[in-house]
């Protein structure tokens, strides 16, 4: 489902001196349905720019990343925006929505993008937001003004409300208490089952024991620098 | 993946609604936009930003053909739009596209009810059943947040966020396919804003409006725009998907505009 | 009056207004741009009506002045003797025998013939400018034929007054084509825009317009599908002649508030006076 070969990526920082420093050479890893994968890593190895270039958000200097099997390094931008809408979803660790909208409109919007029925979208974000135990009087109001464990668990919500074939979480169970984070996992278990490949960074180790089949080091695909 | 899972914008149109090839316009030696090409597909929201006097302004009025570019191209749904007659660009105009101007004040009939400035383009285009024509601006009305008994109130009388929403809904009430809006959000509050942002991102799902949105607000793009052109001194230096360009710009001005961006 | 040419104007301007009229009788509804001359009379005086009547008049012809229907009023008796100063033509209020007929704001109760020609006033030829001040803007919508604003003046009437309030300088559609004011006549005169035998042209002085509808043309008011044109006037009778199907002005008589209907206009309620029709005030019934 995730194909990933001879993928690079570098940094040219125009406004101090045309800097180029690259951050990634020869990355290549493979996702498949129904497979889990964890990235590790030390902080700064390239972890989250792997899942933004996987992602479309960060720019690719040359490879390929093959997603159902379109190449999201080539892609024109109307098709990376279509395989995000229907195939490929993304759970970040920061929420950002639109100030004053509900929550419930939040977590449904994804599901409303694809043309699902109002009424539909909404009770399946509902279910979403019940089973993440936020409380119901929360629902009408805008995310923007929760706890950042309210935040990142409305973003859960969303980045699950429609049953993506292919999934990229950036640390899902971060600070989150044991309870929802047996939610999360069991989420992400059941995404596994239905199908979905998922690419993801856990720090939680008993986390990534417990729902990654396999983990990737990305130090291997960190650049030698020049001196 | 199959068709039927992408729902109706997903659904890959065969030509883009709106092509673009090297357009350029200039005014005496100055240049108010060179060589700009691009296609907005069917659903699609384009930004265009950049600072003032960087000619994404001059470029969008040469599109809804306010202006006429000096060189280039615009073809809309396959048609080549500089050749049309006057007539016809002025029925595309009131029909399938839309104007959404900065300052209500320019897209609305500031002496003509909330009722007729919704209903005047659905008269432009033939309507003659007074009832039919009032329901209609009455659900227009609802669609944007006006409350129903404010029909016969005229817009001098609105707030600046409630005439900014009646002129969307002036515009759309036609139906279009296409719309070009002028830094929307311009003279609103904040909160204001975030309101029509809201309004506008439902809108755009909803109707599967194409866009072209000029604007210098970068975190205005970032809500609503799929994909950004980044404009300076009258040229494209910059395209691609809106976060993308925002989060790991590659040209040296694009990262200068965002680095410049106050965080809060 | 020696010292002035016939009828005022000097002959190349009278040619000048010819080719305008003539223009405009072309192209029904149609503003035709004219050199407007200053008249010896002010602006809203009827100017625009004087050149077109000057132009039209021959010394063979005989002149009709009205002011709402009326013979008698000072707008009237000035153009009236005006011209019998000027051009030293016939004049006479009878409608029936009248070959040119100057009208402020009415067309006559007798239906006109053919070979009459009626020249109306008219202060604001451009039906669109209420809700369009840009002339350019209301050229372009006559040239494309883009006529939605005036149908937004008829449902802001509608939204404010419960039905479409505009009484006089009713908008109406000429021969399909162009949007035209018919000049402040009251709405209860649009029927006989159309399909008038005699030919209809009116002069805009100020605005230096003229426009015509040529005899029979066809000449819609607009309206919407579910709130239809109405030629209304007051539901009363005429108080002097008794009739039923006259445009009536209403009259204050007394201190009191007493009122009265009369027809507005004046020849056709004396001849049917001097028919002897009566009216529940004619004098010799309240005497």
């Amino acid at each position: 489902m995730i194909e990933i070969s001879n993928l690079s990526k570098s940094f040219t920082l125009h406004n101090q001196g045309s800097a180029v420093i690259p951050v990634m050479a020869g990355a290549a890893l493979s996702v498949a349905r129904g497979e889990c994968v964890g990235l590790v890593g030390q902080s700064g190895a390239g972890k989250s720019t792997l899942m933004r270039m996987v992602y479309g958000n960060y720019l690719a200097a040359g490879g390929s990343i093959l997603v159902d099997g379109l190449d999201v390094v080539t892609a024109q931008p109307r098709e990376i925006v279509a395989l995000r809408r229907a195939t490929l979803g993304y759970v970040s660790q920061f929420l950002r929505v639109v100030p004053r909208v509900p929550t419930i409109e939040v977590v449904a919007e994804p599901l409303l993008v694809l043309g699902v029925p109002p009424d539909e979208a909404r009770a399946r974000a509902a279910s979403l937001l019940a089973r993440l135990n936020i409380p119901e009087r929360l629902w009408s109001l805008s995310p923007t003004t929760f706890s950042g464990g309210e935040q990142q668990r409305v973003n859960i919500a969303r980045g699950f409300a429609h049953g993506y074939p292919a999934l990229l979480l950036d640390e899902p169970t971060a600070s989150l208490d044991a309870a929802n984070r047996e939610v999360v996992l069991s989420l992400i278990e059941e995404a596994k089952a239905r199908g979905a490949a998922i690419l993801g960074i856990f720090h939680d180790e008993a986390a990534r024991e417990r729902v990654c089949d396999r983990l990737v080091d990305v130090t291997a695909f960190t650049p030698a620098r020049a001196a | 993946m199959g068709a039927g899972e992408l729902g109706i914008f997903g659904k890959m149109m065969p030509q883009p609604l709106l092509s673009v090839h090297g357009l350029t316009k200039r005014y005496g030696a100055r240049i108010g936009c060179a060589d700009v090409s691009f296609d907005l597909w069917p659903g699609e929201v384009l930004g265009i930003v950049g600072e003032s006097g960087s000619g994404k302004s001059t470029l969008l009025s040469c599109l809804a053909g306010h202006q006429r570019p000096d060189l280039g191209r615009i073809a809309y749904d396959g048609a080549d739009v500089l050749t049309l007659s006057e007539a016809e660009r002025r029925r595309l105009l009131r029909s399938d596209w839309a104007y959404v101007h900065q300052n209500p004040r320019d897209g609305l009939r500031m002496g003509v009810s909330a009722g007729g400035n919704v209903g005047e383009r659905l008269m432009a285009v033939g309507a003659r059943n007074y009832g039919a024509i009032r329901d209609t601006a009455t659900d227009w009305l609802g669609r944007v947040e006006i409350a129903a008994e404010r029909i016969d109130d005229r817009p001098s009388a609105f707030s600046g966020g409630m005439q900014q929403r009646l002129q969307i809904a002036r515009n759309l009430v036609t139906g279009p396919r296409l719309v070009f809006m002028d830094e929307p959000t311009g003279g609103l509050d904040v909160s204001v804003q975030a309101r029509l942002l809201d309004l506008l991102r439902g809108l755009v799902r909803d109707l599967g409006l194409s866009v072209v949105i000029v604007t210098h607000d970068l975190a205005v793009v970032r809500l609503l725009a799929d994909r950004l052109m980044v404009m300076k001194s009258g040229r494209v230096v910059e395209t691609g998907l809106t976060d993308q360009v925002l989060d790991d710009p590659q040209h040296a001005y694009t990262q200068l505009l965002v680095s410049s961006v106050l965080q809060v | 009056m020696k010292d002035y040419n016939f009828a005022y104007l000097d002959e190349q301007t009278k040619r000048m207004i010819r080719r305008a009229l003539l223009k405009a009788l072309a192209v029904p509804g149609y503003q035709v741009p004219f050199a407007s001359r200053e008249m010896p009379m002010p602006y809203g005086w009827g100017t625009g009506g004087v050149q077109v009547t000057a132009a039209c008049l021959t010394p063979g012809d005989r002149l009709k002045v009205i002011d709402q229907g009326a013979d008698d009023t000072t707008n009237a008796v000035s153009i009236r003797r005006f011209f019998q100063r000027t051009a030293n033509v016939e004049v006479t209020e009878r409608t029936a025998e009248a070959t040119v007929i100057q009208t402020r704001h009415r067309i006559p109760e007798v239906p006109l013939t053919e070979g009459q020609i009626l020249v109306y006033q008219v202060p604001i030829p451009e039906p669109l400018r209420f809700l369009e001040p840009r002339e350019t803007e209301t050229r372009k919508m006559h040239e494309l034929e883009e006529y939605g604003l005036m149908h937004v003046k008829l449902y802001e009437d509608i939204a404010r007054h419960g039905e479409i309030a505009t009484s006089y300088a009713y908008p109406v559609k000429v021969e399909g084509r162009y949007v035209m004011d018919p000049s402040p006549i009251p709405k209860f005169d649009n029927p006989r825009l159309g399909g008038n035998p005699a030919i209809q042209l009116f002069g805009a002085g100020r605005e230096a317009r003229i426009y015509a509808l040529p005899p029979y043309s066809e000449v819609v008011s607009l309206d919407f599908e579910d709130h239809p044109f109405v030629a209304s006037k007051a539901d009363h009778c005429c108080d002097l002649c008794g009739s039923g199907r006259s445009y009536l002005d209403e009259v204050i008589t007394d201190d009191q508030g007493s009122r009265m209907f009369v027809c507005s206009d004046t020849d056709y309620c004396a001849s049917r006076q001097a028919e002897g029709h009566r009216g529940r005030l004619s004098p010799e019934r309240v005497a």
